[in-house]
């Protein structure tokens, strides 16, 4: 059990997946001007992260590792991901369709988010059990929509602040990203 | 009828004379007690150090905003106070050119790319530090005793076993400038909150909850409250206007969630403290907290009764 909630700590703030291993930038910029549609980002990335981790661990123990087929790892984890992801799509599109049109491109592109694909192999260099590696994902998902909305409520806030034109937009944003990510650096060590 | 003179205006109907000027003027007064603890204990380190971080703060943000052709409000004191209260938050021992890139760092990055005064979303000193911790750790942590410039370990070092409450309480152990006098600070904090500029809810959320916890751990409770920077950052750091909460139940939120973070750190994490951290994190969840914590206007939100 304490080992389960330290794998959860881990992925949520410690080894936060955005702020402190940088991975899944792109969402993460491009999603995070309005909190409402990073709440759903965020929480689309972390379903996607938690089904698909686990069928990815299902796939390297029952199917690549005991036929000797390890060099597939990519190619498979990567589709199993794609298919998640075109489950969450439809399923969006047909319940929520203003929060399918508010992420817009970034919700097909969850296929290509790196945290996704960086999390089903961690799991498996880290040796983790399948209720590790479910407990490991749900925490990198939180941990991501975390950072997710945090960036979001600061960009909202700075909505009507005199900005320098250069640094307008995205400038900003890898701006705060990085004073986040200083902060998050307090935590390291904590397990 | 016809010489009366009704006058229509929006409101606000209540004014007071409250001016940025102003509430940034009771901070340097309250500033003042530690200002001459830190003096008396530190000698010449703690007027070099303050002296340069205020000059370098007050000169870049007049270059900054200089280079935007923008009016130069350096006479508000916002850019003053940030770089005093830089000064007072690092060792002794650090050097002069490192405070001077913290400083210029923590008003040009921290604040001015965000606008100014008003749109910071952290706390432009502790941006300034957290810079200077990450950048040059080594000597952000080489601390030295009072009085004497000798090496020597801080109080969360050799843990509450080894330290002398009384020691604590009037400052003359090993830390950083300002933070070591806990009276010293109690009376800056007294003075603010009698002129109205610190909102209590803050302190004591940050302050409740570190007793707690340190007592829900079985530690010394009085150690945790004076050894490093939980009273100086609980005081002076999160209750900047701009980067706490404005809600009152946001600000209890915001105060808790300080003191757990600080905890956290103290306890379990490889820092020996977390003050820095917790408070530029939570200020990263203000807007979430001013935006979930909304009053709920009077009469909206609840279901008509038939």
């Amino acid at each position: 059990m304490m080992n389960l909630f330290v794998i959860l700590l881990s992925a949520l703030l410690v080894n936060n997946f955005v702020l402190v291993r940088f991975l899944g930038i792109c969402p993460f910029m491009g999603v995070s001007k309005q909190v409402d549609s990073a709440i759903g980002m965020g929480l689309a990335t972390t379903f996607v992260m938690v089904v698909a981790s686990a069928a990815t661990w299902l796939i390297q123990w029952f199917l690549l590792e005991p036929f000797g087929l390890p060099f597939l790892q990519n190619m498979a984890f990567i589709l199993v991901i794609a298919s998640m992801v075109q489950l969450v799509e439809m399923f969006l599109h047909k319940t929520s369709p203003g929060l399918y049109r508010a992420m817009g491109i970034f919700l097909p592109l969850i296929t290509t988010n790196c945290a996704i694909l960086g999390l089903a192999i961690m799991a498996v260099q880290g040796n983790y059990s399948f209720i590790e590696t479910v407990v490991f994902a749900l925490g990198g998902g939180l941990g991501f929509t975390l950072a997710l909305i945090l960036l979001a409520g600061i960009r909202e806030d700075l909505e009507f602040a005199d900005i320098p034109k250069p640094l307008q937009g995205a400038g900003i944003a890898f701006i705060i990203a990085g004073l986040l990510s200083l902060a998050f650096s307090g935590f390291a060590g904590l397990v | 009828m016809e010489d009366m003179k009704l006058i229509v205006a929006p409101s606000p109907h209540i004014r007071d004379t409250d001016r940025t000027e102003k509430i940034m003027f009771s901070v340097l007064i309250a500033l003042l007690p530690v200002l001459v603890a830190s003096i008396y204990l530190f000698r010449w380190d703690a007027v070099r150090l303050v002296l340069l971080s205020a000059g370098a703060a007050v000169a870049t943000e007049a270059i900054f905003q200089r280079l935007r052709n923008k009016p130069i409000t350096i006479g508000d004191g916002s850019a003053l106070v940030t770089g005093v209260l830089l000064g007072l938050i690092v060792p002794p021992s650090l050097p002069s050119w490192m405070i001077i890139i913290g400083s210029a760092f923590a008003v040009a990055i921290g604040k001015q790319v965000f606008g100014g005064l008003g749109h910071n979303p952290f706390n432009p000193a502790l941006v300034g530090r957290a810079f200077l911790t990450a950048s040059f750790a080594v000597a952000m942590t080489n601390w030295t005793a009072p009085f004497d410039a000798i090496s020597a370990a801080t109080p969360l070092a050799l843990g509450a076993a080894r330290s002398n409450i009384p020691n604590l309480f009037f400052g003359t152990v090993a830390g950083s400038l300002g933070e070591t006098s806990a009276v010293a600070i109690l009376i800056g904090g007294i003075y603010l909150f009698y002129k109205g500029a610190l909102d209590y809810r803050i302190p004591v959320g940050i302050l409740g909850t570190v007793v707690a916890m340190s007592l829900l751990t079985g530690q010394d409770p009085v150690f945790h409250l004076l050894a490093g920077s939980v009273l100086f950052g609980a005081v002076f750091m999160a209750t900047d206007p701009v980067t706490s909460p404005i809600t009152v139940g946001g600000r209890w939120i915001f105060g808790i969630g300080i003191g757990l973070i600080i905890m956290l750190i103290r306890i379990w994490g490889s820092y020996p403290d977390g003050v820095t951290f917790a408070i530029l994190l939570m200020n990263a969840a203000t807007p979430l907290l001013n935006r979930w914590t909304r009053p709920r206007i009077y009469g909206q939100g609840v279901k008509a009764s038939e």
